[in-house]
């Protein structure tokens, strides 16, 4: 068992592609590797549908983490950084696409939805509530009355 | 109506929506580029690496560039369409060669035919990266000003060939 798992790590350490996902990054500071590692989940890897920068061992994915880590090295900003990827690939890189006319269904359409949602809603109750308090007679209501008077004397 | 009935009206309704979902394709993108200046660039040529190509040399042409690589297989099947395309057609097509090897390059021009006037090695891919390029093959139409007035992304079929791009270039060319 333990020539084994001998085997077994030396077999994993000696797999290249356990390497393969790690890229090196040297920052100036701290700041920058964390804006470096914000900005890449928020841009989209374009080839892969629905994966971020930061997910993908895809060709393009590992060249604009490369343009990004260049940009900021470079001591461009955030902004200047999306800018560029904006300008080149449309708002389809940002994860978080921009509120305006295109995309004002995509932001605003899930409340929309809710908000009708709330209003069949609110209707049903009403109209259930009309139902209950309509059908209950004089004789129900005495009837109910006694009910809870033996209830209460049980109770005491 | 039949009160009944509007679950299944709502139904319909979404699955008419997920139904033209469905025959849209999601890669491909509107891009961002069309109607603006063609992104600059100067590099080396493929088949003379100490000569330079810009696109400023080609103002006042109208011209097509085409993104290509030898490892890309879709590139294989567009590459007849460009040969047929340029016989028939006066165009000017340039390549633009994207993360390839020179060598690679060269041998798969031999192989399939060379339908460019000439093709840029962009061995690093930075270029692809300053025109947008996420798919290997793209075809850019670019007018007499240098103004980006097409893309399409993936492999150009002969009917885009003649229902889309000449057309276009024709027109562009009348300018």
């Amino acid at each position: 068992m333990k020539v084994f798992m001998i085997v077994f790590s030396l077999l994993v350490l000696l797999n290249p592609s356990i390497y393969a996902a790690v890229e090196v990054k040297t920052f100036e500071t701290p700041q920058q590797e964390l804006r470096y590692k914000k900005l890449i989940e928020e841009l989209r890897c374009l080839v892969c549908q629905n994966q971020n920068l930061a997910g993908s061992d895809a060709g393009l994915a590992q060249d604009l983490r490369k343009q990004v880590y260049k940009m900021i090295s470079a001591g461009n900003s955030d902004e200047e950084i999306l800018d560029f990827m904006v300008t080149r690939y449309g708002d389809f890189v940002l994860y978080r696409p921009p509120f305006k006319a295109a995309t004002f269904l995509l932001w605003v359409g899930p409340f929309i939805i809710f908000a009708i949602a709330l209003l069949v809603l609110i209707r049903f109750i009403r109209q259930r509530k009309n139902i209950v308090v309509t059908t209950l007679t004089n004789n129900d209501k005495e009837k109910l009355k006694q009910l809870l008077d033996e209830d209460k004397e049980q109770d005491k | 109506m039949n009160r009944a009935l509007i679950p299944l009206m709502a139904f319909i309704v979404l699955v008419v929506f997920l139904g033209i979902g469905l025959t849209k394709d999601p890669r491909k993108l509107p891009s961002p580029f069309i109607g603006k200046t063609a992104p600059a660039f100067t590099l080396p040529l493929l088949h003379e690496l100490d000569k330079k190509f810009s696109p400023k040399s080609m103002l006042g042409k109208v011209w097509i560039l085409n993104v290509w690589a030898s490892w890309c297989v879709s590139c294989r099947a567009e590459h007849h369409v460009l040969n047929s395309m340029i016989k028939t057609n006066k165009v000017n097509l340039i390549g633009l060669n994207y993360k390839d090897e020179v060598a690679d390059a060269r041998r798969w021009l031999g192989r399939y035919g060379d339908p460019y006037q000439l093709s840029v090695s962009d061995v690093e891919g930075l270029i692809g990266i300053e025109w947008g390029v996420y798919g290997v093959p793209e075809t850019f139409v670019i007018d007499k000003k240098g103004i980006v007035r097409l893309k399409h992304t993936g492999p150009v079929s002969n009917k885009d060939v003649m229902e889309e791009i000449i057309p276009l270039v024709k027109k562009l060319e009348m300018e």
